[in-house]
């Protein structure tokens, strides 16, 4: 499942805290790298600003590490100059859907070929722990701290709504699933998004009763609903459960796509 | 030929192959023409959802080894200048057209200004440097734009072209050659590192693509590329070589014009107004007028109004509030006057001529 | 000699067009320096639009026009706001069925909208009517000259039709002189 031979030794060690779901989800994308045998020389790995977005500075392979919220435009540019390149983003819930939300609905419609990775800890880790677009209603965070108020985006759904090709989202629980998912997403011609839902022990754990990395990875576990399971339920009038959200495979589509290499 | 136009096609002679934008008067017209020309030339022309995308794309698109230009006027500017601050930090070469107009905010679409001379200076935050030039015609619309892709390649640093809506907008007889000359980014010698400067402080280029495995980060970091951002000595000494690499290459980079350099009243000017000054001596020749005219305002050639030995006032006239007196203050003794106009209209040779009686 | 021309209509007629041809004949095809600007704004597509050229057998520095010697006028709107002020010693083209007023300066009336629509059969080539009687009148640059300018800036398939309009306009220019 590990592929040393995309990480930077010289990086090491990383930033991210222990019992961070972002390592989980950057060896999952590079398993899949590695099994669609991409080279060194024609990939390249893109991100804006937060925890998730400094992933790309641990790969051996050319990174561009741009502004927060603006990877998916630089990525646009890169893929868009030269279609050769394989293209990858890595990004957060804050990154994405908040300061980069209209590059993200944008880029979806364009349909631009290109992976994108958003690990969604549903908290702005690396500024220590505030609210975001995907902070859940009645979170505690350190701008929420009478719980959060606001609704919280659906990433995926808005990937599917917005355009994308392949659209799937997983856990940071669910490794083997992810790894196939971010495979095929790169297989798909057009644009693949892949959220994750992964652990923030440090900024969303302590302050949710989720104090230690096995309760919050059992959480994602158990509040993740199969998207067959829960349009059964729908179908059969059943109620769906408080507090789920679906994983698997959202759309897998041939929309005209952009950038797709001849 | 109209001046926008031949902005787009002095980027497609200096080997431009990708443009990204968003539409803004007075500024459409590049994009519109880049849009015409470029697919036909095997490049890429895309539409971005707003100015932030439209910089950050040109450099996606220029880290690949594109040549790369964005275009917009003074809202769209402010938005870039996020994105115009990572491409000094990460010595991306670019091209950023600017076609002023009146401001602040929406101030007046469709008339010229000058007003954006510091802010592409000084607009991103922190300590850096770059380059801008000014356009007085539509020739130098085609010629100035060959020569910012070249300067931004030599350097690696984002360039300016500093327009304004008169010479944007404005048609004349403009000569395009055959070939034009632009110097190439000087690649990255093996055995270098991606950020390891040469004795010009300029690092060697290595595209996206190759196999060298660069790390660009808009952090502070090291000549690895990797970021580095708690020690000073690491931030000081990047940053320190930004703002060198353009500074000590001021004359190297200086394009002016001096006209009756031993007069004794001297105009100063950039872009349109030039042309004003130019009409006014040549309505009155008068060896005691004399006249600099800077076609590259940053990084300023202080050295150029030396030039003006027996000079006992500089007038400026600028299309904004003086944006430009002060910097021209600071190397000279004698009072520098500013002739300020905004509204969008150029100074009339008429409102010179009294200028000059006034402060003579 | 330097001189500044200025065009006014409404939006539609072609104003811009004209000073942009105006200016290529000039720069292109008489070997002179032109300018060519415009008042440019939602207001070139309602109300009173403008172009304007600056000719000159000198290289043109000050490039916008300050007081113009020639005017083609081909709306009241436009006269008002851009013909009124026309310095006495100026020569005005007017399209005679459009502007109700007349300058102080020399002009010359030319019915160019209604020759178009009724003669030529397209009320579009008025602007080149007016040109062609422009041309004539003062001479500002070679017939042949706004020929070709005229071919070069007019949509393919539309070539007799702009030639004769020119034509036409020569004539009417001619006659406008004679009076």
């Amino acid at each position: 499942m590990i592929a040393p031979d995309w990480f930077r030794e010289d990086r090491l060690p990383h930033i991210y805290c222990t019992g961070c779901g972002n390592g989980t989800v950057l060896n999952c994308t590079l398993a899949a790298v590695e099994e669609m045998g991409w080279e060194r020389s024609e990939t390249a790995f893109i991100s804006g600003i937060g925890c998730s977005s400094r992933a790309p500075g641990y790969i051996l392979a050319d990174s561009l590490h741009t502004t927060h919220g603006r990877a998916l435009a630089f990525a646009t540019g890169v893929k868009m100059a030269k279609p050769d390149l394989n293209v990858v983003v890595f990004t957060g819930d804050g990154d994405l859907a908040a300061i980069g939300g209209n590059h993200f609905i944008h880029a979806c419609r364009r349909n631009v070929d290109m992976t994108v990775v958003c690990m969604n800890n549903q908290i702005y880790g690396m500024t220590g722990g505030q609210g975001s677009p995907t902070t859940p209603l009645g979170a505690i965070s350190t701008t929420t701290p009478y719980g959060a108020s606001e609704p919280a985006f659906d990433l995926a759904e808005l990937a599917v709504a917005a355009g994308a090709n392949y659209v799937a989202r997983w856990t940071s629980y669910h490794v083997k699933e992810l790894t196939r998912a971010v495979t095929t997403g790169m297989q798909t011609p057009g644009l693949a998004f892949i959220e994750v839902r992964t652990q923030c022990p440090t900024n969303y754990g302590r302050h949710n009763k989720l104090r230690s990395v096995p309760a919050m990875i059992e959480h994602l576990r158990s509040h993740a609903m199969l998207v067959e399971k829960r349009d059964r339920l729908a179908r059969e009038g059943r109620p769906i459960p408080e507090g789920t959200f679906t994983v698997g495979e959202l759309v897998r589509r041939n929309r005209p796509a952009m950038g797709v290499k001849q | 030929m109209q001046g926008n136009a031949a902005c787009a096609e002095g980027a497609l002679a200096a080997g431009c192959r990708f443009f990204g934008g968003y539409p803004i008067t007075p500024s459409t017209e590049i994009a519109e023409t880049m849009a015409r020309r470029l697919p036909k030339m095997g490049g890429v022309f895309i539409s971005m959802e707003d100015e932030l995308a439209s910089i950050a794309a040109v450099i996606g698109a220029a880290w690949t080894g594109a040549r790369a230009m964005t275009a917009t006027s003074g809202p769209g500017f402010s938005l870039m200048m996020e994105n115009i601050g990572y491409a000094a930090m990460t010595e991306t070469p670019c091209v950023i057209v600017n076609v002023q107009r009146g401001g602040p905010s929406t101030g007046q679409p469709t008339r010229a200004a000058q007003g954006d001379m510091l802010q592409c200076r000084f607009g991103s935050h922190g300590d850096y440097s770059i380059i801008a030039l000014t356009p007085n015609s539509v020739q130098e619309m085609f010629d100035l734009t060959v020569k910012a892709f070249d300067l931004a390649d030599r350097f690696r640093v984002p360039t300016f072209l500093m327009a304004d809506e008169i010479v944007g907008h404005m048609r004349e007889r403009v000569t395009i050659p055959d070939a034009v000359d632009v110097t190439s980014r000087r690649p990255l010698a093996e055995g270098c590192l991606p950020f390891e400067a040469g004795n010009d402080g300029v690092p060697g280029f290595a595209p996206f693509g190759l196999g060298r495995s660069v790390h660009v980060t808009g952090l502070t970091h090291d000549e690895r590329g990797y970021p580095d951002t708690t020690d000073p000595g690491a931030h000081d000494r990047l940053v320190r070589r930004l703002v060198a690499k353009v500074e000590s290459a001021r004359r190297d980079i200086a394009d002016y014009e001096v006209t009756n350099p031993d007069a004794e009243t001297v105009f100063v000017t950039y872009g349109p107004p030039s042309r004003t000054v130019e009409q006014v001596m040549r309505d009155r020749p008068d060896d005691s007028i004399g006249h600099l005219r800077l076609r590259v305002v940053w990084p300023f050639p202080e050295f150029a109004l030396q030039e003006f030995g027996n000079a006992k006032v500089f007038l400026m006239p600028e299309l904004n509030m003086g944006q430009m007196v002060r910097e021209v203050q600071r190397h000279v003794d004698q009072p520098v006057i500013p002739l300020e106009k905004i509204g969008g209209e150029l100074h009339t040779p008429a409102e010179l001529v009294r200028a000059l009686e006034a402060h003579r | 000699m330097r001189h500044e021309v200025r065009f006014s209509g409404y939006g539609g007629q072609g104003i811009i067009l004209s000073a942009v041809i105006l200016g290529r004949a000039a720069a292109l095809y008489d070997d002179k320096y032109a300018v060519q600007t415009q008042v440019y704004g939602p207001e070139a597509r309602g109300g009173a639009s403008m172009g304007q050229v600056v000719i000159d057998d000198a290289p043109i520095l000050y490039p916008e026009v300050a007081d113009p010697d020639i005017y083609v006028i081909m709306s009241q709107q436009g006269f008002e706001k851009y013909g009124v002020r026309a310095r006495p010693d100026a020569v005005m083209v007017l399209d005679a069925d459009l502007v109700r007023s007349r300058p102080a300066c020399r002009h010359h009336e030319v019915p160019a909208t209604a020759e178009a629509k009724e003669n030529l059969g397209r009320e579009i080539v008025a602007n080149i009517v007016m040109i062609g009687a422009l041309v004539a009148a003062t001479g500002i640059v070679s017939r042949e000259a706004i020929e070709r300018a005229v071919l070069d800036s007019v949509p393919r398939g539309t070539e007799d039709l702009n030639l004769r309009a020119l034509k036409r306009g020569f004539e009417l220019g001619e006659r406008a002189c004679n009076l």
